[in-house]
């Protein structure tokens, strides 16, 4: 394999990991601050497309449709927690699971009532659909490295939150103790409510950056939920840190896995047999790394708190 | 042999109680409605019903129920319908998974199956039956007349791709049976895979000439955006299952430009498919994909059928069936011995239509009267 | 943090003192009468499609009478359930196919006997569950809630990939299996093996309960410090608990092969194990009938719902977020009362 390719291929894993970075940020903050499993959070992830596709046809303007798409992610989140989300603080983490499932099927089987089965239009905005030279000779998408780019701005953004403000200091005191936040007079609900939308705006925007790259259709979110789970889980549920580290190791492991597995496999195969059985191997692999992980390190590689 | 004898008193009990009914015929339909991919049943769903409003029969009834993609829902839909509400003939799965579940149990106990969409290899060779029609095609068909026609136009070194599937390899081993060269690389996906940048990267590095892939549904949606998008320059083919007329709407102008191939095109000329693109159209205000054809042909073949025999009459039933005395929107349409259809196979390129979205427009026939290799392994 | 909280500790031993004839024994016994009459009553009007309908609902109940001895009883949050009701269903499918083929599998001849079937399934479910449970119980909370899905995942993209036994297609069981002496193929002969499958796993799961063993895993899950006082490690209390819960809901998935005349990848789907889920909490978790309330529910909502309307699953989502907010208890605890504590 070239030099050329393999530069392309870590880009690549660079890529997925933003993106998961995105799903994994919400899910691990939800949890950090509030101590809820939400399986509903790839619901948002398909707000966030849908209602940028829908906006994007017809205002005609991709930045318009992304900012109705967080926009409409965030306020999901929040009608979302009032009514529902709010009564499962401090419940089991089963009935949490349950709850959220069943927000996963209203959502799903809505969206489809509401805007039928067919999948959705959405491209990338025509400034960004090109393509640039890498070295090497290679190509690489623009829109992609856009989505890198706006990964590290979330990232930076959310360690100057969590540092440096107000809001943050709240939801540091939120992660280390519930009850102090409670004595220092802190609104706990709105600050829960606005965690919760937070979460679900940063699910949106993966989904309206992420929806231009793929299939606008009911249920995009689980896939993407799933490897969010298993992002947080690598990480260390509650922090942050965890999941872009986490977010980066599954998407690099993913996307080099795809790469190396059916080649390696190559190797002592015939190509049919070896294609097929290097592809089984990389659809597990991110599974195996998680469980070989959590075996050496029961909470995660950077443990919030307990 | 034991297990055979009770496994036969078994199938006397059913049918014992199947038989016993007045003179209308009950169709129970086995369909995806809800969840990913549902927008193939729906069309289906909406094409049988077209045909079977449109010969306006009231000696029919029609039962319809969603399976969810779900092979047990599916099978246990599948009992509702022969056990309790005794049809005569059941249709309507989307997914060769889910027909592999219910097919093979439904026929055996003298029930009718007719297939508008799924033809796993299975059911065309070794486990095929007396009592099973598929009227749209043997999965491989199209795979196979695209390379066929691959060949003709003088490509050498393509590249395969297709979903680490039964499906998946069945349509790389289709598409080489007819190419009958070398390929350049097989790649295999994850089903369900929503991002292809490694696969892509791969396809570039390659030195192959042309992109054959398989990608049904919102995977073949994810990889053509994503294609065009990464710039390279590379002919694209596939089978329509990527390229139906609500796919490439969703995938928009990175779908211009590709070749497919395809059982029916809307832009097809005969009589039956301008009633049905004209009838469809004016019913459900959008326009019809292969699956909505391929449902509108398997309502007017049960019509021609019934014209002829009732179904409680198996034997006459079946010659009507096999008979195909329909006109169907393909045009030229007849069962092969396997009851799979022998049919052209037409090449379709993804143009510019004339509202400025993407829209097949119908190229030329890339195989005549293609059959399915599995026939000759199916004792009937 | 993800034990459920101690005022509702759930136990499976009669309650102290009382009356046998309690509200609660009540609604258990008319819960087993209608499981058993209304299927025998659906033979004799020659409506099979019941009699199937209530195989199917036994065996679901049963897959989650297994996970309700992890989860309710054990404290356990498994998210990887289907793992074992899959891996049950493909000895099923894999031994019936070779027993057709009369081929060798790794080195043994197939076979069409559920007698053997059980048995190897059970086995193999046992050695599957041990080896995640000994890796999966060094975590806690959400981390075991997500390695257990990560391994049922492993088995579900091996089993969707692998082509010898059909990949995604699955494998069609094309005869059912046999029992000496007795007509599976026969709705309620095979309706009945399943009933007694379930009432025998009820049983299993009550006796334990009941035993010292079940005392140290209810100590496990409420009060590990206790327990550690009294010298006894919670760790391999919970591993056997875990691999027995593996081993029940296992056979079902095996008996589900043969109702289906078909295994799939989709019986190993994170969709199944939600499912599994779903049943154990809307009937009651830790409730030794609840899973049994808990499945009849379920599966007639599917059922009816899916009858009624292309949307179905939006209304069963209402009904299950209506369950987990305003019946706590699930269906048990609404028909039979809180479980007093003595």
């Amino acid at each position: 394999m070239s030099v050329t390719l393999l530069i392309e291929q870590l880009i690549n894993g660079l890529q997925l990991g933003t993106m998961l970075f995105l799903m994994a940020s919400g899910l691990t903050l939800v949890f950090g601050v509030m101590g809820l499993i939400n399986l509903a959070h790839g619901s948002f992830y398909m707000v966030g497309a849908y209602v940028t596709a829908l906006t994007s046809v017809s205002t005609g303007s991709f930045p318009l449709g992304l900012a109705a798409g967080v926009l409409a992610a965030a306020a999901a989140g929040a009608i979302v927690e009032l009514l529902v989300i709010r009564r499962l603080y401090g419940r089991s983490h089963l009935d949490q699971v349950l709850a959220t499932f069943a927000l996963i099927l209203i959502f799903s089987e809505g969206t489809r009532w509401l805007f039928g089965s067919s999948p959705l239009w959405l491209s990338p905005p025509e400034a960004l659909s090109g393509s640039v030279a890498l070295p090497g000779g290679s190509r690489y998408p623009v829109y992609r490295l856009v989505i890198i780019a706006v990964g590290v701005v979330v990232a930076a953004g959310l360690y100057l939150l969590i540092a440096h403000t107000r809001l943050g200091m709240r939801i540091r005191a939120g992660e280390s103790d519930r009850e102090i936040i409670g004595a220092l007079g802190v609104n706990i609900r709105r600050l829960y409510t606005l965690v919760f939308a937070l979460g679900a705006a940063l699910a949106g925007l993966a989904g309206s950056l992420v929806g231009a790259l793929q299939s606008v259709q009911v249920g995009m979110g689980e896939p993407v939920l799933i490897l969010a789970f298993v992002v947080i889980v690598i990480g260390g549920i509650g922090s942050i840190k965890g999941a872009l580290l986490g977010a980066l190791l599954v998407g690099m492991v993913d996307t080099l896995g795809r790469v190396f597995l059916p080649a390696l496999f190559g190797q002592f195969m015939s190509p049919s047999d070896a294609a097929g059985a290097g592809t089984a191997l990389a659809a597990m692999l991110i599974y195996i790394l998680m469980a070989v992980i959590l075996a050496f390190k029961p909470k995660g590689l950077f443990a919030a708190h307990d | 042999m034991n297990t055979l004898t009770r496994a036969g008193l078994g199938l006397l009990m059913t049918t014992a109680v199947a038989t016993a009914q007045a003179d209308d015929v009950k169709i129970g339909m086995i369909t995806t409605l809800s969840g990913g991919g549902s927008h193939l049943g729906v069309d289906v769903r909406d094409g049988f019903m077209l045909a079977m409003n449109q010969a306006d029969r009231d000696d029919l009834e029609v039962l319809i129920q969603d399976d969810a993609r779900r092979p047990d829902l599916a099978k246990s839909l599948s009992n509702e319908f022969m056990q309790r509400d005794q049809v005569d003939i059941l249709t309507g799965i989307i997914w060769s998974n889910l027909a592999m579940a219910v097919v093979p149990s439904v026929v055996r106990q003298g029930t009718f199956y007719l297939s508008p969409n799924a033809g796993p290899s299975d059911l065309a060779g070794r486990m095929c039956h007396e009592n099973y029609f598929n009227v749209a095609y043997q999965n491989d068909n199209l795979h196979g007349a695209m390379g066929a026609y691959m060949r003709g136009q003088g490509f050498e070194n393509p590249l395969l791709m297709a979903p680490n599937y039964p499906a998946g390899t069945d349509a790389l081993a289709g598409f080489k049976h007819l190419f009958e060269g070398e390929v350049a690389d097989e790649i295999y996906t994850q089903l369900g895979q929503t991002d292809y940048a490694a696969e892509i990267a791969r396809i570039r590095a390659s030195d192959a000439d042309s992109l054959f892939f398989f990608l049904p549904g919102g995977m073949g949606i994810s990889f053509m955006k994503q294609w065009e998008s990464s710039g390279v320059e590379m002919p694209v083919f596939g089978a329509a299952f990527s390229f139906d007329e609500t796919i490439i709407k969703a995938v928009g102008s990175a779908a211009i430009g590709a070749m497919n191939t395809s059982q029916w095109a809307y832009d097809l000329d005969n009589a039956a498919n301008q009633a049905f693109v004209e009838g469809f159209q004016e019913a459900y205000e959008r326009m019809p994909t292969l699956y909505a054809a391929q449902g509108y042909d398997t309502a007017r073949l049960i019509l021609s059928a019934l014209d002829k025999a009732h179904p409680s009459d198996k034997d006459a039933f079946r010659d009507a069936l096999r008979d195909a005395d329909f006109d169907s929107v393909r045009g030229e349409f007849r069962f092969g011995s396997n009851h799979h259809p022998i049919q052209d196979i037409h090449v379709r390129e993804v143009v510019e239509g004339e509202d400025g979205e993407p829209t097949n427009r119908l190229v030329g026939i890339a195989v005549k009267d293609i059959q399915d290799v599995y026939a000759e392994q199916c004792r009937m | 943090m993800t034990r459920p909280p101690s005022t509702t500790a759930p136990t499976a031993g009669p309650p102290s003192g009382s009356h046998w004839l309690n509200r609660r024994r009540l609604v258990e016994v008319a819960l087993l009468a209608l499981m058993l009459l209304a299927p025998v009553a659906a033979h004799l009007l020659g409506e099979i499609y019941y009699v199937n309908l209530a195989s199917r609902v036994a065996l679901v109940a049963m897959a989650a009478v297994g996970l309700n001895l992890a989860i309710g009883f054990g404290g356990m949050i498994s998210f990887g359930h289907a793992a074992y009701f899959g891996l049950g269903g493909y000895v099923a499918g894999i031994s019936a196919h070779h027993a057709f083929e009369g081929s060798l599998v790794m080195g043994l001849p197939g076979s069409d006997n559920m007698l053997v079937i059980w048995l190897a399934a059970v086995l193999l479910c046992g050695l599957l569950a041990l080896a995640i449970g000994a890796i999966s119980l060094r975590t806690t909370g959400v981390y075991f809630i997500m390695i257990t899905l990560a391994f049922a995942q492993m088995a579900y993209y091996f089993a969707n990939s692998w082509p010898d036994y059909g990949g995604e297609d699955g494998l069609p069981i094309y005869l059912r299996n046999a029992l000496p002496g007795i007509d599976t193929n026969h709705a309620l002969s095979f309706f009945l093996i399943c009933f007694t499958a379930l009432v025998l796993s009820l049983a299993l799961t009550s006796r334990l309960m009941r035993s010292r063993f079940g005392a140290a895993l209810t100590m496990a899950r409420l009060n590990e410090t206790r327990l550690a006082t009294a010298g006894i490690s919670p760790f391999p209390i919970r591993l056997v608990a875990f691999v027995i819960s593996a081993m029940i809901t296992g056979l079902a998935g095996a008996l589900y092969a043969d109702l289906n005349g078909f295994v799939s990848p989709s019986m190993l789907s994170w969709h199944f194990s939600g499912e599994l889920m779903v049943i154990v909490i809307l009937g009651g978790v830790g409730r030794l009938y609840g899973p049994l309330a808990g499945a009849i529910l379920f599966v007639m909502m599917e059922t009816l719902l899916g009858g009624l309307t292309e949307y179905w699953q939006f209304f069963l989502g209402l009904v299950l977020l209506g369950v987990v907010l305003f019946a706590k208890q699930g269906v048990i605890g609404w028909l039979a009362g809180r479980e007093h504590h003595g």
